[in-house]
Order: C-alpha cells, then sequence, then structure tokens
C-alpha cells in the first residue's frame, strides 16, 4: 500500500508498504529519517517516541497505515529550520545526559512533550513522565540534570544556546 | 623565516594557555550533536543500495541432535536470495574468544535454546522471517544438562561437548577452574585460630547486559572479493581475527568499521551476526543488514554467568579476619566465550578488599545447555562480592560490630597483599572510601505528612501510602581488576597526525577503540589537547586500518588507548620540536606546545606551530603496553595477575513495603577512587550508570531459565530498572594517582557495579531482618522468607 504522510514539516509517501509494517519501520528503512531508534519494538523502552498529530507515541507501536493522512514528528524535527538545536536538545549535550545515545531520540521527544505541558515539574513530576524511557548508560541523574536545566532556560526565556 | 622569540614576563603569562577542554575538563561529547539531532548513524540504521536483509533461525531447544534441515520450502519464497547451513561456511567451522568451540552455524547438535542453525537474506525483513519458519529441522531432542549436579556428573547425564573435542575432554563439564591457597590455607589448625566463624550459601541469578542498540551491522562484499562490515562492537580486531578463518579470507581482506554502538556492557565482546552477515553477502554478492529484534538479541549475546557460591569467614573476638574460604561455581552455558578469564577474576578477586592472613578459593565455570556466559560490566567479581560482602554484615552482626568498622579494620591499603601474592603498588583507599559513604548526609526521613506516591515502593501503581513501609540503609565495598590479566598483553594502538588546516594546527587521532557511550572519543581528544597545545582535534573513524586497540572492556579503554593516545602524541610533540630545533638552533631545554605555540618556559614564545609546521604533516603510530602480568598457578593461584586495582564504596537507603514486598531504593551514594579524572562529568556518568545496573541485579533483573529454556527475552518480563526506579546518586570522586599508570588514572566503569548491589541488598536485610542470601530480591523472597 501507499502511505501519505506528514514528517517533520515535509509531505512524504511511502510506497509498497507491507500491512504488517510499523511507523517506526516506515519512518527508519522507508523515508530515511532513522532518528528514532528500535531497541524494543514492543512499546517498552520508549526509544522510538514520535509525535503523532502533537501527542508522543511509541512509533514501534503504530501501524503504518494509521499515519494516513497525519503529522508526525521525529527527533529529526526538533532543531529548527536553520538547524539550530532546540532547548532540550541543548540541555542534553550540555548536561552530560548523552552516553551511548541510543534512548536520547525517545527522551528528547517525551522531555519536550512533558515541558510543553509544565515548563516547571518536580522532580517526581519528570520520573513520572519520562518513566516509560529506558535508558541503560546513564544511571539518569543527567537525564534529570538535563531536563530541569531545560525548564529553567525555558522559564527564563533563554533559548537553547544560553 | 625568523624565529618569532619574544621575551618578556607579559608574553610569559600568555603562553600559560592550557586548553580548558584538556584533560580535567569537562569538554561536551563530540558525537553529541549528531546523537541529539537523530542523525548519529548506529549500526541498525545503516542502509546501502540493493541491500538484502539477514536473519537466523534458532533453535526451540536448549540440547538435540539434528538429524535433517531441509531448506527446500524456504527457497521457494519469492524475494529470498540465499538460505544457508554450516554446510555452506567456506573455512572454519568453529570459533570463540578464547577457546574455538562455537560452530558458526550448528552442525549436528544443538547445546543452548536459541543457537543458529540457518540463515536467510531475503529483499524485506518480513519475507526472511517467513521464510525462517518454513526450514524444516528434525531434531531428536535431549535432555538438556542444566544443573551443576549433572554437570558434574557426566557419566549419568552426559556431556555439553563430547570428550574427544576441543579442550574440554580434561574436565568433563568444566570449562575452566581456578584454585587459590595463601597463608596457612584453611585447615582444621586455622579454623582454630577464629573465635568466630560464619558461612552462607549465596546465589546470582543471570543478568542482561541489555543495551538498547539491538546487535547489527551491514555486511558489504567488495571487488577484490574480501567483504566490508559495518559493526557495533567492542574490539574490532578480535571480530576480525574470529572471521576471517571462517570466511576463509586474509585478514587483510576482511575490513572492519565501527558503526555507532548503541551500549555493550561487554554484551559485544562476542561475536553475535558478525559472521553470519558477511556469509550471506559474500554468497549472495549484494550487501546484507541483520538487525537483532530484542528477543533474538536475549538469545544471540552472551550473559553475566549466574553463580552459587559457599563462604566461610572466620575472625578473632576483636573483629580481625583470620581465614577465609570460598568455592565459586559459575555457570558458562553451551561455548566457553570470556569463561576462563571470568573464573580467574571471581578466584583472584573474590576475597574483596581485605587483608586475610589464610585464604582458600575455588572456583570453577561449568559447562551446560544453558545460555552461553561471558562478559558483562564487573566480570567474576560482581557474583564474589555479593557473597564477601554479604558474608562482612554476616560476621559484623556475629561480632556485634558496626558494618562498616568491621570493613574498615580489615581493609587492605597500599603496600598490602592480595591473596595472589600481588602487592598493591598504589593507593588503595578502602577504609577511606568507606569513611566517607558513612560521612555523606543522608537522605530526610520518609515524609508521611507530604507523602508522593510516585517515590514509595509500587510507585505509580498507588500500592501503599506510607503504611508497612520500613527504611534500611547498607554498606559495601568492592575491588576489580583494571585491563586483561594473567599475562595477556592488551595493548592499544594510536595515530595522531598533527597538520595546518584552514590556518590553524589541527591534530588528528586515529585509533581501533570502539566507543560505545564511554566517551572515549571525548577523552582521545583532550589527550591530544593537552599534549599537542592545539584546540581543534579531530578523531577518525574507528577501523581496522590502524593497530589494535583491545577490548573496550575491563575499565581499560582510557587506561590503554587513552595511554597509546597520549604516547603517540607525545612522540608528535617531540619531532614537531626537534624540527624546530633543527631550523632554528633551539637549546632551550625546557620546550613544550601550547596555545597553538611552541614555548620555552624560560625564553617564552618561540614559534606558532602553523608557521613550524607549514605544510608538512607529522603522522605518528605508537603503541601502548601496560606493565606485564604473569599467569596464576592452577593450583595455588599465585602470580601478579593484574595490571591494576580499582575500589568503590556505596551506602544505599532503601524503603521496603514489607506487606507486599516491594523495594524502593531512596539513595545510592557512591565513593570511587579515581586516580584522576580526565573528564569529571564523564567519570561521575561512569559512576553513577554503574550503580543503576548493580541496582538492577539486586533488585530485579534476571533472565529466568527452566530446564535450559529462556522464558524471557523481552523487556516486557526482563525488567531493568527506569528513572522512577533509580534514586539520586550522589558521587564523590577521590583522585589519588597510580604512578604506573598515564596520568596516574584509574578505570572507573565497572568498580560501581561490582560494589552498589551488596549495599542494596544489605539495606534491605537492615529494614526486614531477612537473610536474602539470593539477587536479585523478588518480592516472594520478602513476603515469605523467615529471618535470617
Amino acid at each position: 500500500m501507499r502511505v501519505t504522510f506528514t514528517a517533520n514539516g515535509k509531505p512524504v509517501e511511502a510506497d509498497d508498504v507491507w500491512e504488517g509494517e510499523s511507523l517506526l519501520y516506515v519512518l527508519r528503512e522507508r523515508v530515511g529519517l532513522p532518528g528514532s531508534k528500535n531497541a524494543c519494538e514492543q512499546g517498552e523502552c520508549g526509544s522510538c517516541t514520535v509525535y503523532l498529530d502533537g501527542v508522543p507515541v511509541c512509533s514501534c507501536l503504530v501501524a503504518a497505515g494509521q499515519v494516513q493522512d497525519r503529522e508526525v514528528r521525529t527527533v529529526e524535527g526538533l532543531a529548527d529550520e536553520n538547524g539550530e538545536l532546540g532547548l532540550v536538545q541543548q540541555a542534553f549535550i550540555d548536561a552530560g545526559a548523552v552516553q551511548c545515545g541510543f534512548c536520547t531520540p525517545g527522551l528528547l521527544v517525551q522531555t519536550d512533550a512533558l515541558l510543553e505541558q509544565d515548563s516547571q515539574p518536580s522532580d517526581n513530576d519528570i520520573r513520572e513522565a519520562l518513566s516509560g524511557n529506558l535508558c541503560r548508560c546513564t544511571g539518569y541523574e543527567k537525564i534529570m540534570d538535563a531536563v530541569r536545566l531545560a525548564s529553567a532556560r525555558k522559564c527564563s526565556g533563554k533559548g537553547a544556546t544560553a | 623565516m625568523s624565529a618569532r622569540t619574544i621575551r618578556g614576563q607579559k608574553n610569559l603569562q600568555n603562553i600559560n594557555q592550557a586548553s580548558k577542554d584538556g584533560i580535567g575538563g569537562s569538554p561536551l561529547r563530540p558525537d553529541g550533536n549528531l546523537k541529539v539531532r537523530g542523525e548519529f548513524a548506529y549500526s541498525s540504521d545503516l542502509w546501502h543500495e540493493d541491500m538484502l536483509w539477514g536473519m537466523a533461525l534458532r533453535s526451540p531447544h536448549p540440547r538435540a541432535n539434528i538429524l535433517s534441515v531441509d531448506i527446500s520450502e524456504a527457497l521457494k519464497v519469492p524475494g529470498v536470495y540465499a538460505v544457508l547451513t554450516h554446510e555452506d561456511i567456506p573455512g572454519a567451522k568453529y570459533y570463540g574468544l578464547e577457546i574455538q568451540d562455537q560452530p558458526a552455524l550448528a552442525i549436528d547438535r544443538i547445546r543452548y535454546h536459541g543457537e543458529a542453525i540457518a540463515l536467510v537474506a531475503a529483499d524485506h525483513p518480513e519475507t526472511a522471517r517467513r521464510a525462517v519458519k518454513k526450514i524444516k529441522v528434525e531434531y531428536e531432542v535431549l535432555t538438556p544438562i542444566v544443573t551443576e549436579e549433572q554437570c558434574l556428573d557426566p557419566q549419568t547425564h552426559g556431556y555439553v561437548h563430547e570428550p574427544h573435542e576441543y579442550k574440554s575432554h580434561a574436565y568433563g563439564n568444566i570449562c575452566h577452574e581456578q584454585r587459590l591457597v595463601s597463608g596457612l590455607g584453611v585447615t582444621d589448625e586455622v579454623r582454630a585460630m577464629a573465635d568466630v566463624v560464619v558461612s552462607g550459601d549465596y546465589e546470582v541469578g543471570m543478568q542482561d547486559q541489555a543495551f538498547l542498540g539491538p546487535e547489527s551491522g551491514l555486511a558489504v562484499p567488495a571487488e577484490d572479493g574480501g567483504i566490508d562490515l559495518y559493526i557495533a562492537t567492542q574490539w574490532l580486531h578480535v571480530d576480525r581475527e574470529q572471521m576471517a578463518p571462517v570466511l576463509d579470507l586474509p585478514e587483510e581482506k576482511v575490513r572492519l568499521t565501527l558503526a555507532g554502538v548503541g551500549g555493550a556492557f561487554g554484551g559485544r565482546e562476542d561475536i553475535s551476526m558478525q559472521i553470519h552477515a558477511c556469509l550471506l553477502a559474500l554468497h549472495t554478492g549484494k550487501p546484507v543488514k541483520i538487525v537483532y529484534s530484542r528477543d533474538e538479541s536475549f538469545y544471540g549475546h552472551v550473559h553475566r554467568h549466574p553463580a552459587r557460591m559457599h563462604y566461610e569467614h572466620g575472625a578473632t573476638r576483636d573483629g580481625k579476619l583470620v581465614f577465609a574460604d570460598c568455592r565459586i561455581v559459575l555457570d558458562g552455558g553451551a561455548y566457553a566465550s570470556a569463561s576462563p578469564a571470568v573464573v580467574g577474576n571471581a578466584a583472584s578477586l573474590g576475597h574483596g578488599p581485605y587483608v586475610i592472613p589464610n585464604v582458600r578459593m575455588h572456583a570453577i565455570a561449568l559447562y551446560s545447555n544453558n545460555p552461553s556466559c561471558g562478559a558483562m560490566r564487573g566480570f567474576g567479581a560482581v557474583q564474589a562480592a555479593f557473597g564477601y560482602e554479604s558474608q562482612m554484615d554476616k560476621l559484623a552482626a556475629e561480632l556485634g560490630m558496626d558494618p562498616v568498622e568491621l570493613r574498615q579494620l580489615n581493609a587492605m591499603s597500599e603496600g598490602d597483599f592480595m591473596p595472589t601474592g600481588q602487592q598493591i603498588d598504589s593507593p588503595a583507599p578502602v577504609a577511606e572510601l568507606l569513611q566517607r559513604a558513612k560521612d555523606m548526609p543522608l537522605p530526610p526521613p520518609l515524609d508521611t505528612e507530604h507523602l508522593d506516591v510516585r517515590a514509595l515502593p509500587g510507585a505509580l501503581s498507588n500500592t501503599s501510602h506510607g503504611e508497612g513501609i520500613v527504611r534500611g540503609v547498607g554498606y559495601s565495598v568492592g575491588i576489580k581488576n583494571v585491563g586483561f590479566s594473567e599475562g595477556f598483553d592488551d595493548y592499544s594502538t594510536a595515530r595522531v597526525r598533527l597538520e595546518v588546516i584552514g590556518g590553524e594546527p589541527v591534530a588528528m587521532v586515529h585509533t581501533a577503540m570502539a566507543e560505545v557511550g564511554q566517551g572515549g572519543v571525548t577523552v582521545h581528544a583532550q589527550i591530544a589537547r593537552t599534549e599537542l597545545g592545539v584546540e581543534q582535534v579531530t578523531i577518525h573513524p574507528a577501523n581496522t586500518e590502524v593497530g589494535s586497540a583491545g577490548s573496550t572492556s575491563a575499565s581499560r579503554q582510557t587506561y590503554m588507548t587513552g595511554g597509546a593516545v597520549k604516547l603517540a602524541a607525545e612522540a608528535v610533540r617531540r619531532e614537531l620540536i626537534e624540527k624546530g630545533r633543527r631550523r632554528y638552533g633551539w637549546t632551550h631545554q625546557d620546550i613544550t606546545l601550547t596555545g597553538g605555540k611552541v614555548v620555552s618556559e624560560s625564553a617564552g614564545v618561540l614559534v606558532p606551530m602553523v608557521d613550524l609546521l607549514g605544510d608538512e604533516a607529522i603522522d605518528l603510530t605508537r603503541e601502548h603496553h601496560h606493565r606485564p602480568t604473569q599467569a596464576f598457578d592452577k593450583e595455588t593461584g599465585q602470580g601478579f595477575g593484574h595490571v591494576q586495582y580499582t575500589f568503590c564504596a556505596n551506602r544505599a537507603v532503601v524503603d521496603v513495603d514489607v506487606e507486599l514486598g516491594l523495594v524502593k531504593v531512596v539513595e545510592l551514594t557512591a565513593v570511587q577512587d579515581v586516580g584522576k579524572a580526565l573528564n569529571p562529568l564523564s567519570v561521575v556518568g561512569q559512576i553513577q550508570g554503574g550503580c543503576t545496573q548493580a541496582l538492577g541485579l539486586a533488585v530485579m533483573e534476571e533472565i529466568i531459565v527452566r530446564d535450559g529454556k529462556v522464558r524471557n527475552a523481552s523487556f516486557t518480563d526482563y525488567l531493568i530498572p527506569t528513572i522512577l526506579d533509580t534514586p539520586p546518586i550522589p558521587v564523590d570522586v577521590l583522585e589519588l594517582p597510580d604512578p604506573h599508570a598515564p596520568y596516574g588514572l584509574r578505570g572507573v566503569g565497572e568498580a560501581p557495579t561490582v560494589s552498589a548491589t551488596p549495599s542494596i541488598v544489605a539495606a534491605i536485610r537492615n529494614a526486614t531482618g531477612l537473610a536474602l542470601n539470593r539477587i536479585p530480591v523478588r518480592p516472594e523472597h520478602l513476603t515469605t522468607e523467615q529471618p535470617g
């Protein structure tokens, strides 16, 4: 089948999609957006988290056909049109929250969604919001730091490079 | 061109421009930007025109004879390009890290659940999956050999490897063993010298590395008949060494380039899909990509050895250890992998960082029909630490002593001897680490007034509002070796090139080091900046065009490949200064490179590096070998076996819901001596990550194996700590330099994984009064076990 949707603001078209393919597979293997990651492919690890019509979802759990005519935003769409890193992306780098980085794309999207809803989450709010995103390298401490840093920068109105 | 030697105080101030991004600083990762953009190319992201997908058929049985394999139906599936069995292997049929006992594809026998039998290459992963299902295998299913008792009685239960095979014939189902005796050993006379004796049997479950990036890679056949493999691994050269004979190619035609690695933790030390992808690519003449699913990943790599241990400790009434006796049985599973080295570690480190006058140890690894076990962070030292630290708490309770004081009383320090006879010849601040852990402020008690269920045991499940929750505190300390041991020369190679690019001096560092997330690439650039006085450093992709960097394991890469980068950079520096001496006739003995300039401490700036270099590049390669070590004597365990030792102490604070058996680790403090923190941000990140994997082993992580079958090969059923399970991890870093190591550094990655698990179990015991002799501690242990 053919699937047509919007990815990071641009119309995309995938041909010869097998009905059993996930959105994750289509993004990674058919439309050149491998940023969303394939760590468990059953909705446990959160590495494949993308926005679907503004709501964070595990793209491995979304059948490709379900995204017909809908809007998808992936980690590749978090930087602005000039390539400037988003506030959350920069905070993850600055706080040392990236080691192997395989969990990073999903955490960035989930954190972005959290801070859109609540720009000043408590530590427990952060832990709850990110509890569906596994990280095996960091022990999460630097991820907590990164979210706090992004929150502080967002609240002070300073941009990504602040 | 004349030398621009400017003299004067003002200028001397300016020469001290050591880069803040050199060693000791915390510059940001060079790969961080790509990683947050989603543009960093991991091994599973690779794509090639005309690429096929490879997939393996795996055995559903742990032990069976293969009577026949019929691939004819699989070959008929449209879109299938190849179906291969062991008969299609052009070269050697077996490979292995230490013992070549593992068939690249099963030949006539299945030795573990998930063993690969046949391979398919197809145009879509689903096509490959369907074709795999059409391969017909006729099995004669056999009763698996899975328990220690079965393994040690091959006359009754059989051999995992027949006696004539490989080297296992001498030992039956014992893959490797190591004995150790020091002092008077452990005899009745020695036992009689102790006022108090405590003993215990301890068990450690099978932990998985659970790196997030699945095993994957892309094999591209080359015009010269060779193969290019883009791969996530921990050691490019040792992969090649094992691959080339199977592919029947000379090593130079097997070229490996490191692709992005999504974590490793020991699980990528062995071959997984490397040989399979290359076999399919060479057979079809097309690029072949293999990406494991998560369940296949659980079958496709080795795990941490499960262990059964018996410990006995004797002490005087005032707490001085008199003797320690131990037997450690590690289940190595079907193939040897790194089992011999794991046994060596368990035996030599298995009595912990304590001075014990009389010691006996016997450690063995078994062959069984359970999943193969090999390297995982902590490597043989993790299992033992749970045993000896449990014993320390038991002994302290028996003596009525404070558990920290008992440990400090017996703690080893510089100048003391290991039970192997090796003298500790660099700082070993074991007592101080414990003291610092103890002196850290405790977290506030459970606030029953302003409860947030998310911070309680059970968390979002809303299982308690504070009732039935008891707090406990526990301590532990651990010891780990750094680098490969027992006489192995795991040298590292580095190439450093210095040239002018865009009007600036730029250093390029080229190694085969596997960057698996640990931040080695950041550190290499820091070393080049410090040694060459430049700001701009580029890291060449890691590949087999340069010599081996050894493995990214054993906490060794900063020590070994970092050391090689230092040596190569120093050689480049010397050559540049010599060039200056020849050109300008400098006679100063105090010339160094800093801030992009050649400077003399007495005379000031001599010349900008760009002027001295001109169009020329200085490009040098150096090998770094650590000091030689010795094999352990097989019977006595004596020998200068390890390169370096590293220590970490922990304090765990837990809340236990004693009614439901749920545990929340409230805080996990780590204190570690790192010799010198080359990158403090990364060092702390390593310690926190290491502690969290230890937390997983303490309270949740275990591959459940029943009758040789893996029952929980998914992230739904194999649980690793989430951000809700993981507490704040305060880290206190000591920097006591090791005079034998580059910059005085001490390997960092593993020590916290060794030491943190027992502190958590100790805290749960402290809260509950239960014995808890098995990890991971499960809810049923807490609700049904009798007080110990």
